[in-house]
């Protein structure tokens, strides 16, 4: 099944040279030809690997998908698919539409104050010396047969430089849909630059607007220079049978500060894979995350913190509530190198389980090789609180609003943490509708929904408690 | 104080003191590893046919195996062809009284501190010594007898008692289960059998001394202690091996079988040869460790102070099959110089209401390596069950490796799983509260590293702990700064 898809690709790849590399400066071919053969050689992560053991790609792998090296002509009719009703959150979006690039009116803008939003293939030819600076530069220090796959094969997605010293005034938000009537295996390749002393604000939507199924194997490349701070948002809210890998690559100077959020709605499989490496001393990354898993659903969050440099700190929290047959995987390893003294990681993983068919695998992994650090982690799997449960019951509350608060407040751990406010209400309205099950209903995507959430939600009369 | 004091000396001078070696005869077989050879040591041991095919049938599997490489060890290629698999004291004939037992070998013994001399009734420890791969001599015997308790070497256990070895050998750790299991599958020599009737409760502890004296020899021994029914036995296991240049291979399994009620304390302090400064000779300890709760309401124990051995790879587990049974796992593992551990648990409860706690605390000093592995698997109808796990890491020294491993997998949702790690280095303020009370900066982290394995120090027996504590500070001598 799996040799079929990869004797395909290979074909493929032979049968669009011409399609794939013609965007190419003469590295970026070379790379991929490289790429290929690491591919080939790698072949699709298997369960054999340890890092894949609890995530089977075998079944979605063995679905016939259509690859496209060029733009299908569709008439998009942009309000209707990137509307974006979050109240009060005023964004600048970009959008690819089934793993291209999409506009109104030019792929490529550059804002007054230097920022540049837009077509990473654009970028390639506008803005080769920024591109080709990071290219790959970060993706390649752990690589595996699908982001060696994505390097070879990938001809567009999202690319964004913040110069020196601006702060993008607006929060960009990166809206990445799959609608299409067959099944659809896309790669794009995202490009996230930030110069030193800057700031962004970046929301990473990841939806579908059908039930096809479709396979997504999506690498971002992010670089923090110097003393830059980056607010990083994903948002994951696809149909079903829709699988998504999600690569992503952080690098850190000196200085630089990162937050940011896998937050699991909804999806048939879905992988997070986070590598950050702190390359400057005093950089700080704060990762958080949220996975409400149920039906037949699989979610994996993989965190790689690589502490390379001293004073740097770091902090992981993923939260996860698994509904019938779901299963949850998270692994995360934080590395401190040898002489990265004075480090501070902390790391927590907490799973509640509501069934007895939902599956966890936590693997919260240290490996240290500097002495004065302080690191902790945590793990934790149960369920809700009897006693909890028995004090709500108590006040008159029935059992299922008693569920759906403590689930809540479980949850709202990550959620409090979100600091743009408009963001935090939508998220927080979203999370509450998916605990009551509402949201698999609702066929738009995650911010498409326009019935804001009632204010009241558990129809708890507060005077009892 | 003078005690301490007394410690403190050791720690600065002290070197590894179970290094000698002592010249007895003994009886080696050539060196290599093929069906000959374990067909040889069948014949030496006079053993029944099935254990013959028991061997076989795990050298069959052993060949179709590859050595795991996934621990976080370096383990240089060990070539199992350069090895003698079987190696005893000479003479060997049924010895009655102590005064028939070769006088070099006592001598050996007593330097080791191991007295197996009746004199030894005063602490109520019975010992079963084992040298190179042979078991010497088990005292105590009589007053086990009176309690119908059998403890005896594993190859007078083959002849006296085959019905228990066939009935419970490989009934915990298979022939095949991994590669270093498979290979002292095939070729153990010898080792401890221990058997608790029902409703006994053993009056005294029960101990082996492993020690490994001919050079280019491994040692491979296989030990297995069935608790029947409301039994109770704490057994006890030491080791230390003379100090080479080369590298020795120590693959031992050991299989504990607690049935309905029953109690199972195994403790270990595992001295084998580090190597030296630079990392230069020293034991490869490769252990397979697994119990078995097979009645309800069953417990196993196990606590360990790893000390020596240039490559741990050991994970005494518990397999909770009884419903409400028990699973316990202690360890202080110390790394110094070049040594390297990969050591920890694995919990897998498959009963309903089972319950483990693993407490692991790992100390790495000089450029050594640490890392606790462990596993717990709740299976999906293990209602109920629970587990804490904490595993602690110190580190001395900036040139060492603390690293953690756990992997968590449950399967239900009625059960708790917790685990929680630290790693830091001693604590400055707690240093400075020492110094400024006038304790020096050595003893004041002799007693800081004491405090902090204290929670698994103890669970040992007495007569171990204070042995334990001992080799924590021998251990780390010169480590610190």
């Amino acid at each position: 099944m799996e040799t079929e898809l990869k004797e395909k690709i290979t074909g493929l790849f032979e049968k669009n040279r011409e399609r794939i590399f013609s965007n190419d400066p003469p590295e970026i071919s070379h790379l991929r030809e490289e790429s290929f053969n690491r591919f080939l050689e790698l072949d699709f992560p298997s369960t054999r690997l340890e890092g894949w053991k609890n995530t089977d790609l075998k079944k979605v792998l063995g679905r016939d998908y259509n690859f496209y090296f060029e733009p299908l002509d569709e008439k998009i009719d942009f309000d209707k698919i990137f509307q974006c009703e979050v109240p009060d959150f005023d964004t600048h979006i970009i959008s690819l539409y089934n793993g291209w690039y999409i506009y109104r009116d030019k792929p490529l803008v550059k804002l007054p104050n230097g920022t540049i939003i837009g077509s990473f293939a654009k970028a390639l030819k506008e803005y080769p010396e920024i591109v080709l600076k990071h290219f790959n530069k970060y993706a390649k220090n752990r690589v595996n047969g699908l982001n060696a796959l994505n390097t070879a094969y990938a001809q567009d997605g999202v690319f964004i430089y913040v110069p020196d010293g601006v702060e993008a005034y607006k929060t960009i938000q990166m809206v990445n849909v799959l609608n299409r009537e067959d099944d659809l295996f896309v790669q794009n390749r995202n490009l996230v630059v930030l110069g030193k002393n800057s700031k962004l604000t970046l929301v990473h939507c990841d939806d579908s607007h059908n039930f096809k199924s479709s396979f997504t194997n999506s690498v971002t490349e992010i670089y923090l220079d110097e003393g830059s701070y980056l607010n990083h948002y994903k948002l994951q809210n696809l149909n079903n049978n829709t699988s998504l890998i999600n690569s992503t690559f952080f690098q850190q100077e000196k200085d630089s500060n990162l937050s940011t959020f896998a937050i699991s709605l909804n999806g048939g499989l879905i992988r997070n894979d986070l590598n950050i490496t702190l390359n400057g001393s005093g950089s700080n990354a704060d990762v958080f995350g949220l996975y409400l898993v149920d039906k037949e659903q699989h979610v994996d969050n993989q965190v790689y913190i690589d502490h390379a440099k001293p004073n740097c700190t770091s902090n992981e929290l993923f939260k996860g509530i698994l509904d019938d047959q779901g299963s949850a995987v998270f692994n995360g390893h934080i590395l401190v190198r040898k002489d990265a003294q004075k480090t501070n990681a902390y790391q927590t993983n907490r799973n509640i389980l509501l069934t007895d068919k939902a599956t966890v695998n936590s693997k919260p992994f240290l490996e240290i090789y500097a002495d004065d650090v302080r690191c902790s982690h945590g793990a934790t799997v149960g369920q809700l609180d009897d006693n909890a449960m028995f004090y709500i019951k108590s006040r008159g509350i029935s059992e299922y609003n008693a569920k759906l608060l403590l689930m809540y407040a479980f949850a709202a751990e990550v959620i409090n943490r979100i600091s743009i406010a408009p963001l935090k209400d939508r998220i927080d309205d979203l999370v509450k509708k998916r605990l009551r099950g509402e949201l698999a209903v609702c066929d738009q995507c995650v911010l498409h929904c326009k019935n804001q959430e009632k204010k009241y939600e558990f129809n708890i009369d507060m005077s009892k408690i | 104080m003078g005690n301490e004091n007394n410690i403190l000396d050791q720690v600065t001078q002290g070197e590894y003191k179970y290094g000698f070696y002592t010249d007895i005869e003994t009886d080696i077989a050539p060196k290599g590893l093929n069906e000959g050879i374990i067909r040889l040591i069948s014949q030496k041991k006079n053993e029944p046919e099935f254990m013959l095919e028991f061997r076989l049938k795990a050298f069959e599997k052993w060949k179709t195996m590859k050595q795991p490489n996934w621990a976080h060890l370096s383990i240089p290629p060990i070539d199992y062809q350069d090895i003698s698999y079987y190696a005893a004291p000479k003479k060997k004939k049924e010895i009655g009284s102590l005064d028939e037992v070769d006088p070099e070998l006592l001598d050996t013994f007593n330097k080791l501190g191991i007295s197996l001399e009746e004199q030894k009734r005063l602490t109520g420890v019975a010992v079963d010594a084992v040298f190179d791969s042979v078991s010497v001599k088990t005292t105590f015997r009589g007053t086990l007898e009176k309690h119908g308790i059998i403890f005896c070497s594993f190859s007078e256990a083959v002849q006296n008692h085959p019905d228990l070895i066939k009935k419970y050998m490989g009934s915990v750790v298979p022939a095949g289960d991994n590669y270093f299991a498979a290979l002292n599958s095939a070729v153990f020599t010898d080792g401890s059998f221990c058997y608790i009737p029902p409703g006994v409760r053993c009056p005294v502890e029960l101990s082996t001394y492993f020690r490994i004296n001919t050079a280019g020899t491994g040692q491979f021994e296989r030990t297995l202690i069935v608790a029947d029914e409301g039994s109770y036995v704490s057994y006890m296991e030491g080791c230390t091996a003379p100090m080479r240049d080369e590298n020795q291979l120590h693959a031992a399994v050991v299989e504990i079988v607690a049935l309905k009620d029953a109690v199972v304390k195994y403790s270990t302090v595992q001295n084998w040869y580090p190597g030296d400064k630079n990392g230069k000779g020293g034991v490869y300890n490769f252990v397979t460790k697994r119990g078995m709760c097979k009645g309800s309401h069953s417990k196993i124990s196990w606590t360990q102070v790893e000390t020596g051995s240039a490559i741990t790879w050991k994970y005494p587990s518990c397999i909770l099959l009884g419903d409400y049974s028990v699973g316990e796992f202690y360890s202080v593992a110390v790394t110094n110089n070049h040594q390297q551990a990969d050591t920890g648990s694995k919990m897998t409860h498959i009963g309903k209401n089972t319950k483990s706690t693993i407490i692991s605390k790992g100390i790495s000093a000089g450029v050594s390596n640490n890392s606790y592995r462990g596993l717990v698997k709740i299976s999906r109808r293990a209602e109920n069950s629970r587990n804490f796990s904490q595993c602690d890491s110190l580190l001395l020294g900036d040139k060492c490796g603390a690293h953690t491993f756990p992997y968590i997998d449950t399967q239900n949702s009625s059960s708790i799983v917790e685990h929680e790690a630290t790693t830091s280095k001693i604590s400055d303020d707690q240093l400075f509260y020492c110094l400024q009370r006038g304790i020096d900066t050595e003893k004041a982290i002799g007693l800081i590293v004491n405090g902090y394995a204290k929670e698994v120090l103890k669970q040992l027996p007495m007569e171990f702990a204070v042995e334990a504590q001992k080799l924590l500070s021998i251990s780390l001598e010169g480590s610190v700064g």
